[in-house]
């Protein structure tokens, strides 16, 4: 039946031969993961369940992950002196996702909320910086905050009418405020140069010292996105990031909890928009030039892809989630017609068999209700 | 000028309301956003034109009255069950998994889908076979054009059959009954699962005549344009309260009238921004929609 069906539906699109494959792909798929009987099939134990490596690693008193981040980070500040120029650069671009993920997590991983506009954020950062540097010659390290605290506002003032109502329909409100940043952008010839975009924004100095290099830029992008995931670790510990993932596993109860669940959600939203600001500052600067093709729906379909496959909710997945996704595709040229197609079938399955993402939070129950 | 734009307004507005549909028959059941929805009606839309070309290799002859009705005929039924498949393969397996899981795999599968088309049919745009070229009427001054007055007919009767057959039918009883309570539904011995593949393939295949309809009318198709149209039923079915029947009709036809005066008396530049726009204001004043209730949580 199953065999029919996929089959019929995909000829028109694909003809017979892979329609054929593809129907008996499914037939069999939907055998190994009939869920009647309690428990998968056949994927349950391909999958480990939710028991994963890392938890098992963990448990062992003597392996402490402390000193972990250490060695990453010596690892990382070597990268531009072993790789050239071009594998630099694609790497810096990582880390501006790393820290536009890791911005998100504060959402989706922690909070729990659906956000879908995430871009749009990221571009008033951008533009934020780019007037402030085109038409008053204001310096990056100066405007860094502004466009923090634009980008954040912004967030506060399109969660405060959703926030009050059920969650699904926090996604829909910022996925339609992305569309109307971006179609403003576009349009708002004045102040934006429409279509073209803002050009001739300058790179950044630090006292004097011009930071405009690959290698300025490496340590640009890559110090926001250690300090990203810093400030992110600290907090998803604190108290506040406890309520947040309380809000996450049962709205309901938190509230009863005593804690305040528009407030905190507000302050979610608030700081990873915050976030996506500084990206998009940092962004700007390292173009030169921005318009609003830069910052469209699939972009934001990116970043959701990086947290939701790295593991909501924790710190280094949404990192290495956004390192992966951007360095991937790199090697794997010849196939990126494919990367969007794999990416969407991943999210799909990484929600049946792995909730948790590739790196799950310790904390994360598989049913979260609240969205 | 008026009466144009009226004429406009209520041929998309009709077609929005064919989409808004699917969105609402499914979130009242299972209340979840389907992502996916926009996406079906870019299948029914490359469905219309692959079954044109499946008509012309048969030869049966016939009018382009009988093409039409064969293309709609064919979208339908072909999108209806790739509503199905969707159902099974992305929701089903996540039905006890709360709000987060269906709702990241429904944007998924609307990726899947989207890139799909892309990598099958191409990235380049598909012309849509000018099937009804005939004068049209003229009505003081405003002009509707034959294809608008067959996407006026297929909308309404669309409507007019789905409504019969939630209110009157022993299927729609159960639709209801599903909708309602789903546990007690089962209870009463209604198979809910039947119940909620169904409501998939009805909405679906509404999506996939909205989509010829819409092919016929702008006779231009690409494999994005379900985002946006998505989007918009979306905001439609919010207009008109969500989880309810005529109010995704009326929603469907408010926003089509509020973009087509908003482009032509305001701008037409940010004739995509009226309805998200539209869409904010009401989610802070009237949540519940013009039709709907006040949503109150479930525990």
């Amino acid at each position: 039946m199953v065999l029919l069906i996929v089959g019929l539906i995909s000829v028109p699109f694909i003809g017979w031969w892979k329609a054929l494959l593809l129907g008996l792909f499914g037939a069999i798929y939907i055998w190994a993961t009939e869920t009647e009987h309690k428990k998968p099939r056949l994927i349950s134990t391909l999958m480990l369940g939710r028991t994963t490596l890392l938890n098992r690693i963990r448990q062992y008193p003597s392996f402490h992950f402390s000193f972990l981040p250490y060695v990453v980070f010596a690892l990382f500040v070597l990268i531009p002196f072993v790789f050239n120029r071009y594998q630099t650069e694609i790497i810096t671009l990582a880390y501006i996702y790393v820290t536009l993920a890791i911005g998100l997590n504060y959402i989706v991983g922690l909070c729990g909320m659906l956000a879908l506009g995430y871009i749009a954020f990221y571009a008033i950062g951008a533009y934020t910086y780019a007037l402030l540097n085109t038409q008053f010659g204001v310096n990056l390290f100066v405007a860094l905050p502004i466009s923090m605290v634009t980008g954040g506002l912004a967030g506060v003032l399109v969660s405060l009418p959703a926030l009050r109502l059920r969650g699904d329909y926090l996604a829909i409100v910022t996925l339609g405020f992305g569309e109307i940043v971006r179609i403003v952008l576009n349009n708002w010839d004045s102040l934006t140069a429409g279509p073209n975009g803002i050009m001739g924004i300058a790179r950044p100095s630090l006292f004097g010292v011009k930071m405009g290099t690959p290698l300025g830029y490496y340590l640009l992008a890559g110090g926001l996105a250690a300090l990203a995931m810093f400030v992110q670790n600290r907090l998803a510990k604190s108290r506040t990031g406890r309520a947040w993932e309380a809000i996450r596993e049962d709205q309901l109860a938190a509230a009863h909890s005593g804690i305040p669940v528009f407030r905190m959600k507000l302050l979610a939203m608030a700081l990873g928009a915050a976030w996506a600001g500084a990206a998009g500052a940092i962004f700007a600067s390292r173009q030169t030039h921005i318009s609003p093709e830069s910052f469209t729906f699939l972009e934001s379909v990116l970043v959701l892809c990086m947290v939701v496959l790295g593991g909501m909710g924790s710190v280094w997945g949404p990192a290495i989630g956004a390192l992966g996704l951007i360095i991937i595709p790199e090697l794997l040229r010849g196939v990126e017609l494919y990367r969007m197609l794999a990416f969407g079938l991943l999210m799909v399955w990484m929600m049946q068999f792995r909730r948790g993402g590739l790196i799950p939070s310790m904390r994360l129950k598989t049913s979260s209700r609240v969205a | 000028m008026f009466l144009q734009q009226l004429i406009n307004g209520l041929t998309i507005g009709c077609v929005y309301a064919l989409i808004a549909l699917g969105y609402t028959m499914v979130y009242g059941i299972l209340e979840l956003i389907n992502f996916a929805h926009g996406e079906v009606y870019m299948l029914g839309a490359y469905l219309g034109v692959i079954g044109f070309g499946l008509w012309q290799a048969l030869a049966w002859g016939g009018g382009p009255t009988v093409t039409i009705i064969f293309l709609i005929l064919f979208a339908a039924v072909l999108a209806a069950l790739w509503g199905i498949s969707i159902e099974r393969f992305a929701y089903r397996p996540l039905r006890k998994a709360g709000r987060l899981s269906p709702l990241i795999s429904a944007l998924g599968i609307s990726i899947v889908l989207q890139n799909f088309v892309m990598l099958s049919k191409g990235a380049r745009e598909e012309v849509f076979p000018d099937l009804l070229a005939g004068k049209g009427i003229d009505i003081a001054g405003a002009h509707i054009s034959p294809v608008q007055m067959m996407i006026f007919l297929t909308s309404i009767l669309m409507m007019a059959g789905l409504t019969i057959l939630v209110k009157k039918t022993r299927i729609g009883t159960a639709m209801r009954a599903t909708a309602q309570d789903r546990v007690m539904a089962q209870l009463c011995g209604i198979d809910v699962n039947q119940v909620i593949a169904l409501t998939f393939a009805i909405g679906s295949g509404l999506a996939g005549v909205a989509g010829v309809l819409v092919a016929s009318h702008y006779q231009m198709i690409n494999f994005y344009i379900g985002y946006q149209a998505g989007l918009k039923a979306f905001t439609a079915a919010v207009l008109g309260g969500i989880g309810n029947i005529p109010g995704a009709m009326l929603g469907g036809l408010i926003l089509g009238l509020i973009e087509a005066f908003g482009a032509g008396y305001i701008s037409s530049e940010y004739k995509d921004v009226y309805a998200f726009v539209i869409l904010i204001v009401f989610l802070v004043f009237r949540p519940g929609g013009i039709l709907g209730e006040r949503v109150v949580e479930k525990v």
